[in-house]
C-alpha cells in the first residue's frame, strides 16, 4: 500500500506540495478543500471583477491534470483533526483517515472586533467567495453608491482598483500617515499615495474604523470615523486590514497553535505525521527578517517544495533565500529585493530617487559603514530577480549596485532608462553627506 | 444582456456601457460604413469621389474620436476593464453578428465580387467597386477591383484601428513601435507601392502586383507561371524582383529570425500580423489555450506547409523544360534541387535538433519526409503525376482552401469568436517556417524574471497565439516557442513584470530550473516527471 497523504487546503502551498510529492513519488495524494474544486491563483480574483478573465482562467492546470497525475480532489469542509486516530472529521459528519496529514488551509481575513462587521455588505477580499459577495455588493454603482475600504495594505489598494472599474466611489481608511507606510519608506509611500487619490480614490490617512452601522434591513448603510466621529456613507464595507491563519479546524485538536499552526523548520507540528504550510503555519523561529506568519504567494509555493521533500524520505529544511516581492498598486508596479524597511535599520540609509512624471522611483538600503547593498524597491521600473539575488549574495557595496543598475532593468525593450539620473543624484548625495559630516 | 456575462457575476457589471461621446462616435462611424452598404446595394451616389471620401472619412472621424475618448482621459496604463463583460468581445450576441457578417462579405468577396458591383466582361464597374473608381484611378489610373476595394478597406482598418492601439499602449514604447512598423509596412509596401508601380506597366512593359513584403509560402502564387514570366519580361527589373523574391524566404527570413524571433515579420511587417493587432486586437484574449488546441495546430500549421511545398513545387515544375540547352532550370534540376534543400532541412534538425522535438513532431516530421520522397520516386519511376494530382489542380484547391477559405474567410471572418490569430496559428505556412526556425535556430526567447510569477494568468489569456505562457512563467521557465510572434503583450499584461522579450545568445535561451527561484533548499533526485 502507497501512503497515503492528504492535504487540506488547495492553494499555492497545497497544490504545490502536491505536484512535487507527485514528481518523486507513487504515493497516494488527496486534496481537500471547501472553496473551490480546482486549484486557481487568489491573486487573480480581482481581475475576474474588473473583467479582464472569467474564473476558469484563474485556474492554472486544465481540469484533466488531476487526474492525469493521480492527485485526488475532494470537495469538504473539516471541522477536527483527531492526530491519535489519524482521522479528519468534516462538517456533514463523515470522516477520513490519512497516513500523513498536511494543513495549509491559507488566511481569512481580520476583523479587530469591530460594531457591525458582520452586517451584510462587509466582506473582505480573500476567498472566492469573498469575492462572490463583493460582486452582490457592488455590481456597479447604482446599487453600491459608495465602498469604503479599511486598511491600507497589498489588498486593500486591489479592492479600491476593483471598484474604480466600476466607477464606484471608494473612501480608503489607512491607519498609518501614507499609503502602507508601515513597509514602504516616505517617498515610495508617497508618491503611490498621490497615484491612488489620482484614480479617484478618496484616501483618508491616520484614521480608523469606529463602527460599521446598519439600515432598517440590517445591511451597512455607513461607515464612523473613530478618530474624528465622521459618518461615511456607503452600501458595502471591505475589510483588508490584513489576514491571519484560517484555523478554525484546529480549535478541538491538541496540535499546538498561536496565531498560525506551530512548526520547526521541517513544517512538523506537535502531533506525529501532522505538518503545515502556507499562510497558516508560523515558524517558532522566524528565519532573518522574515515575519513567522509569512502570507506571500511564493513563501506558499517554496514551503510546497521544500515539504515534498521531506514527505519522500529527503528531510530538508525550509530555507527561503533573499526576500523577495512584488505588487501592482493601479498602473504601478512594485518590485522589491532584499530588505528596504520603511525606516532604515539602525547604522543603515536609504538612498532615494524619483522621477519627475512621479510615477517611478527607487529606493535603496544600504550599511553606511560597509557600504554593503540591503535592498531595493522599485516602482515603475522593472527589475531583474536572479542578479539582485546574485548581488545579495555576493554581499556587493551600494557603489557597485548603483553603477551597474543598466544590467539589472529589466523593463521591455526601447524603454527609456534612468540608470544615468540616477547615479547622478546617488553621487551627488554622497557628496552632500560627505559634506554634512 | 446578462447572458454575455461569462464572470461568475450573479448581475451583469454596469460599468461598460458607452458614454455619449463615444456613442456619438460610433455613430459616425456607422454612417460611413452605411455609405459603402448602400453602395454594394446599387445606390448611384452622383459624386462618386465625394462619397468616398465622406465614407472613409466619417470611418476614420469615428474612429478617432472614439478611441480619444476611451482613453486619453484615462491614465496611460493596461486597458482591459470589462473585456469580458461587453458583448463584442465576449463571443455575445454583436460578436456572432459582426463574424457572420464579416465571413459573408469574405465569401461574396472571393466567389462572387460582381455581387460588389464588380463589372464583369470589359463592363464598367457599378455598386461598391465603382464607387472606388475615382480613389484607383488616382493611383494606378486604372478602375478598381474587388481587391482594390478590399486592399483599401483592410489600409484603412490597419490605421485607424493603429491609431486606436497607439493610445491603449501608449505607455508602452515596444508596443508603440511596433504598431507604427505594421501601419508603415501596410501602407507603403502592401497598398501605395505597387499600385504606384502598377503605373510603370505599359504594353512593353508589365510588373505583377508584387507586395515586396508578402514572401512565399504566404504569398503562395509568387511563383506561378503567369507571374514568373511577367517578371522575366519585364528586364533586370523584373528579374531582380524575381531574385528578391527568392531570397527573401531562403536567406533573408532566416538571417532576421534568427537575430530577432518571427516577430520581425509576424508581429512588425506582415499584413495579416498588422491587421490582427489593430482591428483584431479586442478579440485576442478569444484563442484557445487549452493542450488540445496546441496538439491541433502542430499538425494543422505543419500540413499546410507540407501542402504549400508540393503544390509550388509541382506549379513550377509544370511550366519547366527538360531541355538544358534551351534554360538552365530544367525539370530534374528544379526537382532535384527541392529534395536536395528538403533533405538538407530535415538532415539539419535530426541531427543537431532532434532533442528539441516533441514526440509528435519527430513522428511528423518523418511520416511528411517519407511521403514526400514516395512521390518523388513515383512520378520518377512511375511517370504518374507529380504528386498525383495536376499542378492545376493542386493550385486551385491550395487557393480555395488554405489561400481563401482558412485565411480570409476562418482566418479573419472568425475574428471576434476565436480570436484574431487563427490563420497565423493554425494555417499560416511561412508561420510555420518562421517558428521551426524560432523554436531551433534563434536567439529570441521571453524570460521569466526569476521567481516572481503569481500565476495570475493575465499573460495566457492575452496570448492571441493561444501559449498557455503561465505554464513556463510560473516554474521559472523561458518561453521558447515556435508560434510566438513576440506581440509583447503577455509582458506588458503582466502586473509583477515577470516577462521579457529579448535577443540573447542562443545557448542559453533555455532556463529550466528544478524549482524557481526563491528557495535556497538543497535539490536532490528532484526528477522531472509529469509535466
Amino acid at each position: 500500500m502507497q501512503e497515503n497523504i492528504v492535504i487540506i487546503g488547495n492553494g499555492i502551498s497545497g497544490t504545490t506540495l502536491a505536484r512535487y510529492i507527485r514528481k518523486q513519488s507513487d504515493k497516494k495524494i488527496t486534496l481537500i478543500s471547501n472553496e473551490h474544486d480546482y486549484f486557481f491563483s487568489r491573486t487573480a480574483l480581482m481581475y475576474v471583477y474588473m473583467g479582464h478573465m472569467k474564473f476558469e482562467h484563474t485556474q492554472p492546470y486544465e481540469n484533466w491534470f488531476w487526474e492525469k497525475n493521480r492527485i485526488q480532489l475532494k470537495t469538504g469542509y473539516v471541522t477536527n483533526v483527531d492526530s491519535e486516530n489519524k482521522t479528519l472529521k468534516f462538517i456533514d459528519g463523515s470522516t477520513f483517515s490519512y497516513d500523513k496529514l498536511i494543513i495549509a488551509t491559507g488566511s481569512k481575513f481580520n476583523k479587530f472586533g469591530w460594531k457591525g462587521q458582520d452586517l451584510e455588505g462587509v466582506t473582505g477580499m480573500y476567498h472566492k467567495q469573498d469575492l462572490e459577495q463583493i460582486e452582490q455588493y457592488a455590481p456597479n454603482n447604482e446599487t453600491c453608491k459608495r465602498g469604503v475600504i479599511v486598511g491600507g495594505g497589498l489588498i486593500g489598494v486591489e479592492l479600491a482598483e476593483m471598484l474604480r472599474t466600476r466607477n464606484i466611489p471608494v473612501t480608503f481608511l489607512v491607519r498609518e500617515n501614507s499609503f502602507w507606510g508601515n513597509v514602504l519608506p516616505l517617498g515610495d509611500s508617497e508618491m503611490i499615495s498621490r497615484h491612488i487619490e489620482s484614480h479617484g480614490v478618496d484616501l483618508r490617512f491616520g484614521v480608523n474604523l469606529g463602527e460599521i452601522k446598519a439600515n432598517e434591513n440590517g445591511r451597512a448603510s455607513s461607515v464612523i470615523i473613530k478618530e474624528t466621529g465622521e459618518e461615511i456613507l456607503c452600501d458595502m464595507v471591505g475589510l483588508t486590514a490584513g489576514v491571519s491563519p484560517n484555523i478554525d479546524l484546529l480549535k478541538e485538536s491538541t496540535i499546538e497553535t498561536d496565531k498560525g499552526v506551530l512548526v520547526n523548520r521541517y513544517f512538523e507540528t506537535t502531533a506525529d505525521d501532522v505538518y503545515a504550510i502556507g499562510d497558516c503555519a508560523q515558524q517558532r523561529e522566524p528565519i532573518g527578517n522574515r515575519r513567522p506568519v509569512e502570507a506571500v504567494w511564493y513563501t506558499g509555493r517554496i514551503m510546497g517544495e521544500t515539504l515534498a521533500q521531506t514527505i519522500c524520505g529527503n528531510k530538508t529544511a525550509y530555507s527561503p533565500g533573499h526576500w523577495f516581492n512584488s505588487a501592482k498598486f493601479f498602473d504601478i508596479e512594485y518590485q522589491t529585493y532584499g530588505w528596504v524597511f520603511s525606516e532604515p535599520k539602525e547604522g543603515n540609509a536609504h538612498f532615494h530617487w524619483k522621477h519627475d512624471d512621479d510615477t517611478k522611483c527607487i529606493t535603496i538600503e544600504y550599511d553606511t559603514t560597509s557600504r554593503e547593498f540591503k535592498g531595493i524597491n522599485s516602482l515603475g521600473i522593472r527589475m531583474k530577480h536572479n542578479l539582485f539575488d546574485q548581488w545579495l549574495s555576493a554581499n556587493k557595496t551600494v557603489e557597485f549596485v548603483v553603477n551597474n543598475l543598466a544590467q539589472a532593468n529589466f523593463d521591455p525593450e526601447f524603454y527609456k532608462t534612468f540608470h544615468h539620473h540616477i547615479q547622478e543624484q546617488f553621487t551627488s548625495s554622497q557628496l552632500e553627506n560627505a559634506h554634512h559630516e | 444582456m446578462s447572458e454575455t456575462n461569462e464572470s461568475f457575476s450573479i448581475a451583469r457589471p454596469d460599468a461598460v456601457t458607452l458614454t455619449t461621446p463615444q456613442k456619438i462616435a460610433v455613430f459616425v462611424g456607422l454612417v460611413g460604413l452605411f455609405i459603402l452598404v448602400l453602395a454594394a446595394f446599387n445606390v448611384n451616389f452622383p459624386n462618386r469621389a465625394l462619397f468616398l471620401i465622406a465614407s472613409l472619412g466619417l470611418m476614420t472621424g469615428g474612429t478617432v474620436f472614439y478611441a480619444n475618448s476611451l482613453y486619453l482621459s484615462e491614465h496611460a496604463g493596461i486597458k482591459n476593464d470589462g473585456v469580458w463583460f461587453k458583448s463584442l468581445t465576449s463571443r455575445g450576441v454583436v460578436a456572432w453578428g459582426a463574424g457572420i457578417f464579416l465571413t459573408l462579405f469574405y465569401i461574396v468577396l472571393y466567389f462572387k465580387a460582381e455581387l460588389l458591383g464588380l463589372g464583369v466582361d470589359g463592363a464598367a464597374n457599378t455598386g461598391l467597386v465603382a464607387l472606388f473608381d475615382p480613389f484607383s484611378k488616382l493611383l494606378s489610373g486604372n478602375p478598381a477591383s474587388q481587391w482594390f476595394v478590399y486592399g483599401t478597406l483592410y489600409t484603412l482598418v490597419i490605421l485607424i484601428f493603429g491609431y486606436k492601439f497607439l493610445l491603449k499602449y501608449r505607455h508602452n514604447k515596444y508596443q508603440t513601435l511596433r504598431t507604427l512598423s505594421v501601419m508603415f509596412f501596410q501602407l507603403g509596401f502592401a497598398f501605395l507601392i505597387p499600385e504606384l508601380m502598377s503605373r510603370l506597366n505599359s504594353e512593353s512593359f508589365s510588373l505583377p502586383y508584387y507586395d515586396l513584403k508578402n514572401i512565399w509560402p504566404l504569398n503562395y502564387y509568387n511563383f506561378e507561371q503567369y507571374r514568373v514570366d511577367s517578371f522575366i519580361s519585364a528586364g533586370n527589373v523584373g528579374l531582380a524582383l524575381l531574385i528578391f523574391g527568392v531570397l527573401s524566404i531562403l536567406v533573408i527570413t532566416p538571417i532576421l529570425t534568427y537575430k530577432y524571433g518571427k516577430r520581425w515579420y509576424c508581429s512588425w511587417v506582415c499584413g495579416c500580423g498588422g491587421l490582427a493587432e489593430t482591428a483584431g486586437d479586442p478579440f485576442r484574449h478569444l484563442s484557445d489555450k487549452s493542450l488540445f488546441a496546441w496538439k491541433v495546430e502542430r499538425w494543422v500549421i505543419h500540413s499546410v506547409l507540407v501542402f504549400v511545398v508540393l503544390m509550388t513545387t509541382a506549379v513550377i515544375y509544370s511550366y519547366l523544360g527538360d531541355d538544358s540547352s534551351k534554360y538552365w532550370l530544367t525539370r530534374d534540376i528544379f526537382l532535384l534541387s527541392v529534395g536536395g534543400l528538403l533533405t538538407a532541412v530535415f538532415a539539419t534538425i535530426m541531427i543537431w535538433k532532434r532533442h528539441a522535438l516533441g514526440k509528435d513532431a519527430k513522428i511528423g516530421a518523418i511520416a511528411y519526409a517519407v511521403i514526400i520522397l514516395a512521390l518523388i520516386l513515383i512520378h520518377k519511376f512511375s511517370g504518374a503525376n507529380l504528386f498525383l494530382f495536376q499542378a492545376e489542380k493542386l493550385r486551385v484547391w491550395y487557393g480555395f482552401l488554405i489561400g481563401s477559405i482558412f485565411s480570409g474567410v476562418i482566418g479573419t471572418g472568425f475574428y471576434p469568436l476565436f480570436g484574431s490569430r487563427v490563420w497565423c496559428r493554425f494555417g499560416c505556412p511561412m508561420a510555420a517556417i518562421l517558428g521551426m526556425q524560432q523554436r531551433l535556430f534563434s536567439k529570441f526567447r521571453i524570460t521569466t524574471n526569476g521567481g516572481q510569477c503569481i500565476s495570475c494568468g493575465n499573460c495566457s489569456v492575452y496570448c492571441e497565439m493561444g501559449i498557455d505562457v503561465r505554464a513556463y512563467a510560473q516554474r521559472g521557465e523561458n518561453i521558447v516557442r515556435s508560434s510566438c510572434v513576440g506581440c509583447g503583450i503577455c509582458s506588458a499584461v503582466c502586473p509583477r513584470g515577470v516577462l521579457k522579450l529579448e535577443n540573447g545568445d542562443h545557448n542559453d535561451r533555455f532556463q529550466n530550473p528544478e524549482i524557481p527561484l526563491g528557495n535556497d533548499m538543497n535539490i536532490v533526485n528532484l526528477a522531472k516527471q509529469n509535466h
